[in-house]
């Protein structure tokens, strides 16, 4: 295997990681809080991917402000959800949390074939995203560099966020021992809505800029969902650590496994998840 | 607990006495529960009389019958034992594969021994892939199972020289049954032949639900701890219970396999194995008959639907959910039952 093929499964496979981090990484967090099994993350996600598409396409909003307009209007509207649904099922069994959320991504998805058809759509991306850069090795797709950069930018943000402010430790102590947090007066419920829609807000732009790695149609939500599924049980509920490793090995051996072996490439990841999950069932960075 | 214990204990001085009147309590309660009551012929007859009233959809209705089959499987270890899988999908392949290579790649037609040879590899799949799994809980468990399905499914794609990837297998023979009954296009030999078989698996299955051993899954789904506590082999109840549900899962796709002479991949996705929950769900688990609605209510209202509009079908279904698990936690059963008692006529008679 040639230098150049080794830089570009890193290079591609990192820009994937990139992506589904940033899908994944509200997902983790909310189950970590609360133990909510919650299949209608890729949902959320889709959302902000057709969001994306309209405003781009309909209203002629760039490309950049519509990702961070998609963001927040996914994430506010995703509060009314958690309220009046999701908080419901916080002491069921987790099959009725599997049922609730299954049935909640099947409707998304009719809803969006309903209303924007089956076939993939894809966004216009500003002139300065698209052709090659050079990056010193090789060239590679500037889009995919972008990605990388971005998702850089919100790894540090979220660190900073979730490591050096007041409310980052007041989830990571709701995380480790909810009954403690709540004792010592942390209202972890709001703090919960608050993660909640951080996090569809995060999966909403995951999901804007993933339509061009991924493509976008309406089976988003429940297509890519498995990869979410693993990446979080992987790394372990609520650690960003565990996270950002477990989107980059899943992003890293996919894109290999397919580059080299494009017949059984699906194979590795799966393999790689039960292996990890027989050895350590909490995930990497998991508690039991 | 048998007679001859019950035996033992009366034989043994008062002081045993309580213990025995308790076990004979227990076992009164235990064959009272296990009898047959009379609305337990109505799905049978139901089943009989949809033979005579429709019988140009018995091809459609031996479908229902399979999709009851596949249900009946998981509310073994999803209603009784509490089992949350999300890849019961990956024995129902089993069986269908067996039965579809058998024909394409070894000539071997034979619907009976090739059912066999698909309930014995299902069965095998369950047992092993449940002694490791099983051991785990929760999300990992889910994803486990979820991810066993779909590593079968990408093996199966990568090697599509043999299994005909997602456009299926080629060139299934069946051959007839018994030598004799041609599998005719109106699905006639097919719908008694599924329905008989239909009937042994709820046979055994009742048994085994009425049984101590059924009662022991069902404490381990109510109480996992004290069950533990009080000695029982958690563990391999729950393997059983698995390579049970395994075999009769990989019997109805060994079914659906033979009476449609077609199988793809797709038998494998998460889809079918949501699909089956779905129609659990739907009827009610943990008590038996709610596959049975659930199959039937799902597999029509999806007949009529999904001609309509697809699209329509698909929120129609997750709507259901939504309102199954928000307002009717024990599926259309439970309400039943609640209209019964509220109707004061009692559910229990």
């Amino acid at each position: 295997m040639s230098a150049s093929a080794i830089v570009s499964i890193l290079f591609d496979g990192l820009a994937y990681a990139m992506v589904l981090f940033i899908i994944s990484v509200g997902l983790s967090i909310t189950m970590g809080l609360m133990g909510f099994v919650n299949l209608a993350h890729g949902a959320f996600a889709m959302a902000g991917g057709y969001l994306v598409v309209t405003l781009t396409r309909s209203w002629g909003v760039p490309f950049l402000p519509s990702l961070v307009i998609a963001a927040v209007v996914v994430g506010v509207a995703s509060i009314p959800f958690e309220r009046i649904l999701y908080s419901r099922l916080y002491k069921a069994t987790e099959l009725d949390q599997v049922l609730l959320t299954i049935g909640l991504a099947f409707m998304a998805i009719a809803s969006y074939t309903y209303f924007y058809g089956p076939s993939p759509l894809t966004v216009p991306l500003p002139s300065f995203l698209t052709g090659q850069i050079d990056i010193g090795v090789r060239t590679v797709p500037t889009y995919r560099a972008f990605t990388i950069v971005v998702g850089a930018v919100l790894i540090a943000l979220l660190w900073y966020g979730f490591e050096r402010t007041n409310i980052g430790a007041k989830i990571r102590a709701a995380v480790d021992n909810r009954r403690m947090a709540q004792s010592v007066g942390i209202n972890v419920d709001r703090l919960f809505t608050l993660t909640f829609a951080l996090g569809s807000g995060l999966a909403a732009f995951g999901g804007g800029l993933a339509i061009q790695t991924f493509g976008l149609t309406p089976s988003f939500a429940v297509l890519y969902l498995v990869f979410f599924l693993i990446i979080v049980s992987v790394g372990g509920l609520g650690s960003l650590k565990g996270t950002l490793i477990a989107s980059i090995l899943l992003g890293v051996f996919d894109i290999g496994g397919k580059y080299l072996y494009s017949d059984a490439g699906g194979f590795f990841i799966y393999v790689l998840t039960v292996l990890v999950l027989l050895i350590k069932p909490a995930g990497l960075y998991g508690r039991e | 607990m048998a007679v001859s214990d019950i035996e033992t204990a009366a034989a043994a001085p008062a002081s045993a006495a309580s213990t025995a009147s308790a076990r004979a309590r227990a076992t009164a309660f235990l064959a009272k529960r296990h009898h047959l009551r009379w609305w337990e012929a109505l799905p049978w007859l139901l089943i009989i009389a949809a033979y005579f009233i429709f019988p140009d959809r018995l091809t459609f209705g031996t479908q229902v019958l399979i999709g009851i089959m596949f249900a009946l499987s998981l509310d073994l270890i999803l209603g009784y034992a509490g089992i949350v899988t999300l890849g019961h999908a990956l024995f129902f392949g089993i069986g269908a594969y067996t039965v579809a290579l058998l024909t394409a790649r070894w000539n071997w037609g034979e619907p009976i021994s090739s059912m066999l040879l698909a309930i014995l590899l299902s069965s095998l799949a369950g047992l092993v892939s449940g002694w490791f799994l099983l051991r785990y809980r929760n999300l990992t468990l889910l994803m486990l199972t979820l991810a066993a399905a779909i590593l079968v499914q990408e093996a199966g794609n990568y090697r599509s020289d043999i299994t005909g990837g997602y456009d299926g297998v080629p060139g299934m023979e069946i051959w007839k049954l018994f030598g004799v009954f041609e599998n005719d296009l109106y699905g006639h030999t097919y719908y008694i032949y599924v329905g008989v078989l239909l009937l042994i698996v709820w046979y055994i299955v009742r048994r085994i639900v009425y049984s101590p051993y059924g009662a022991a899954l069902t404490g381990i789904r109510e109480n996992v701890r004290r069950m533990h506590a009080i000695g029982s082999p958690v563990h391999w109840r729950l393997v059983t219970a698995y390579t049970i549900a395994a075999g009769i899962a990989g019997m109805a796709g060994a079914l659906f396999a033979q009476s449609t002479a077609y199988t793809t991949l797709g038998v494998f996705d998460f889809d079918n194995s949501a699909k089956v929950m779905v129609m659990l769900i739907l009827g009610g688990t943990g008590r038996l008959y709610g596959a049975f609605i659930g199959a039937t209510v799902y597999l029509v209202l999806e007949d009529h639907l999904s001609k309509l509009s697809p699209t329509f079908w698909q929120f129609g279904i997750g709507l259901l959910l939504v309102l199954t698990v928000l307002f009717a936690r024990r599926g259309l059963l439970g309400l039943l039952e609640d209209a019964l008692k509220y109707f004061g006529r009692g559910a229990k008679s």
